[in-house]
């Protein structure tokens, strides 16, 4: 069953006479009980995907298309106005960064009772800190927590904090921006497990959790959509991704993930020549094109259409001949 | 110790230690590290957030004094140099960090950035100076004039690490440390810095120090790795053993909990 689902997501950013075209046309899936992962590289617009999927758009970011149904609800994402009523409680962002998402200055207890005061005026404090402390100790935290400072707890404790605060209104959907990026590998590993158990527990129905780490997704997600200059190139479910990806972008990063998998030393790998686009300029075909070794004339100036094939798609003039190739082979 | 090991190895460090604080306060950030670099190798130093690598390759770069222990470089004790030995100390030992943002000059072109590493050169070779910025710039894969050109902002985060690496090149040191130089890049340009390193070292035999947190960068790259934790060396050994069969419970640890690419069923 189709948690969430994103559609004609576009938006830029104006900044003076420039606009960058940050989404162009994204849309993506989410399953119940299940974890979308996004991945891609810096400025491929999976941030700013995250943050309008949260409900959370910055003031400078002018979304000119998308809706995004969920709970019954279809949100027009152009207006801000209309989903304010879904932030937080029906939605949450559980965002980058554990140590700056806390106010250095607050107890924990006095946080977690602001953010529920938002979905209850009427909530007594005594609730709110009963409610809080049962969250704290499904994330396996003690209840010393609620009276501690954010300066007090362990890096992975506050991450852990991040992650209670933003689940405490029990959202449908729970937004994840790199929130591992700056943890080492045991805490990420921890993180990892804490949010698959976030939905096998029901406490929250899905997750879309947005990364530039590819093998972390592998373990992570159910199913995963890569990101290039705006759009997403490909999707489908994880392992299929990672064992056989279909795009070239997706490809050349999958071929560019360094793990250490004994045996697999000495081979030199190529990385992919060249840079991004410049997304002030408008794109009329693939914006891969330019660092393709499979480009052909119309990928330049023609739109790939999304092909389905299965449970998975991609975006590629020339997909189907791949898939082909690959079947004879 | 045979006559051997001491042509083999370019530096070595002798129960090196750095305490900071004291009382109870007092961290052991780097605890008694026994380290041998062999000359024309890549050795990885891997370790978690806090372990006290970035303080080890501080001590190696003469950045801080160390509280106990030595430092041999080339069969001379450089632990406690200072002055003119320390420049040319500086000479033969360069660095690249993990901020490229951070080592440019802001507003001035690439140049001047470039230039501040003549400075260190003999007076001499100081004349051949712009010559010398468009070879170690061609080295790393960028266009000389194209690059001297432009300032920090115009620069992709790749090219910025590598104009940092051409930096450390113009004084063709015999041993390059790289903390963390390529833990900000994107994976599809971090591969060409790593493969630019190899090249280094295979190339010119140059020694390579690369500090990490990434064991999979270290595989890639190394052909030795170090595990640090707490202030010390808990293993080290040829990169594949190191993976493959990994000794010390703290590096199997470590090793379970990198994210792999292919699940084993």
């Amino acid at each position: 069953m189709t948690l969430a689902s994103l559609k004609h997501l576009s938006a830029h950013y104006a900044t003076g006479a420039d606009r960058f075209h940050a989404l162009d046309d994204v849309a993506v899936d989410v399953q119940a009980g299940q974890i979308l992962g996004v991945v891609g590289e810096s400025g491929c617009g999976k941030s700013t995907m995250a943050s309008v999927l949260s409900l959370n758009p910055g003031p400078s970011l002018r979304v000119t298309s998308g809706t995004l149904a969920i709970d019954g609800t279809d949100v027009d994402l152009t207006d801000p106005a209309s989903h304010r009523p879904l932030r937080g409680g029906t939605v949450a962002l559980l965002p980058q960064g554990a140590l700056n998402a806390l106010n250095p200055t607050r107890r924990v207890g006095a946080m977690a009772h602001d953010i529920l005061a938002v979905g209850d005026k009427r909530i007594t404090r005594a609730e709110s800190l009963r409610r809080t402390a049962a969250r704290l100790e499904a994330l396996e935290l003690p209840p010393r927590v609620l009276r501690a400072y954010p300066h007090q707890l362990s890096g992975g404790m506050r991450q852990r904090v991040v992650t209670a605060l933003a689940t405490l209104r029990n959202p449908r959907l729970l937004v994840a921006d790199e929130p591992s990026s700056a943890l080492d590998v045991s805490s990420q590993r921890l993180l990892v497990d804490l949010l698959r158990r976030l939905v096998s527990d029901g406490l929250v129905e899905g997750i879309v959790f947005i990364t530039h780490d590819v093998a972390l997704l592998s373990e992570l997600a159910d199913r995963i959509a890569v990101m290039y200059a705006g759009r997403v190139v490909e999707e489908a479910p994880a392992k299929d991704l990672v064992a056989a990806p279909r795009h070239p972008y997706a490809r050349a990063l999958l071929a560019s993930v360094l793990v250490p998998e004994a045996g697999t030393r000495g081979r030199r790998l190529s990385g992919i020549p060249g840079a991004p686009p410049d997304l002030r300029v408008p794109i009329p075909g693939c914006p891969f094109a330019p660092r393709c070794g499979h480009a052909v004339d119309r990928c330049a100036d023609q739109r790939p259409p999304r092909l389905v094939i299965g449970d998975r798609d991609d975006s590629c003039w020339r997909s189907a001949e791949f898939e082909e190739a690959a079947n004879v082979g | 110790m045979s006559v051997d090991d001491n042509a083999s190895e370019l530096l070595r460090t002798e129960g090196l230690a750095k305490v900071f604080g004291r009382g109870k306060d007092e961290v052991r950030a780097v605890d008694g590290v026994d380290l041998t670099l062999a000359r024309g190798e890549a050795t990885a130093l891997v370790g978690q957030s806090g372990s006290g690598k970035s303080t080890l390759g501080r001590l190696l770069l003469r950045l801080m004094d160390p509280t106990a222990g030595r430092v041999l470089f080339d069969g001379r004790d450089v632990t406690t140099v200072r002055g003119a030995a320390r420049r040319d100390y500086w000479r033969e030992v360069q660095a690249v960090f993990q901020d490229p943002f951070a080592a440019f000059h802001q507003y001035r072109r690439v140049e001047a950035t470039l230039a501040t590493a003549l400075q260190l050169m003999p007076a001499a070779t100081r004349e051949a100076g712009r010559e010398t910025m468009g070879e170690a710039l061609t080295a790393v894969g960028l266009d000389p004039v194209e690059t001297l050109a432009k300032r920090p902002h115009e620069l992709s985060g790749g090219q910025r690490q590598r104009v940092m690496l051409a930096r450390a090149l113009m004084l063709r040191p015999r041993l390059l440390i790289a903390d963390e130089a390529t833990s900000m890049l994107d994976a599809s340009v971090r591969v060409t810095v790593l493969n630019l390193l190899a090249d280094l070292r295979d190339e010119r035999g140059m020694t390579v120090l690369f500090v990490t947190h990434d064991l999979g960068q270290a595989y890639y790259l190394a052909d030795r790795i170090a595990v640090m934790h707490r202030g010390r060396i808990v293993e080290s050994g040829p990169a594949e053993q190191i993976v493959g069969e990994p000794a010390h419970a703290y590096t199997r640890s470590l090793l379970a909990d990198v994210p792999k690419l292919h699940r084993s069923a």
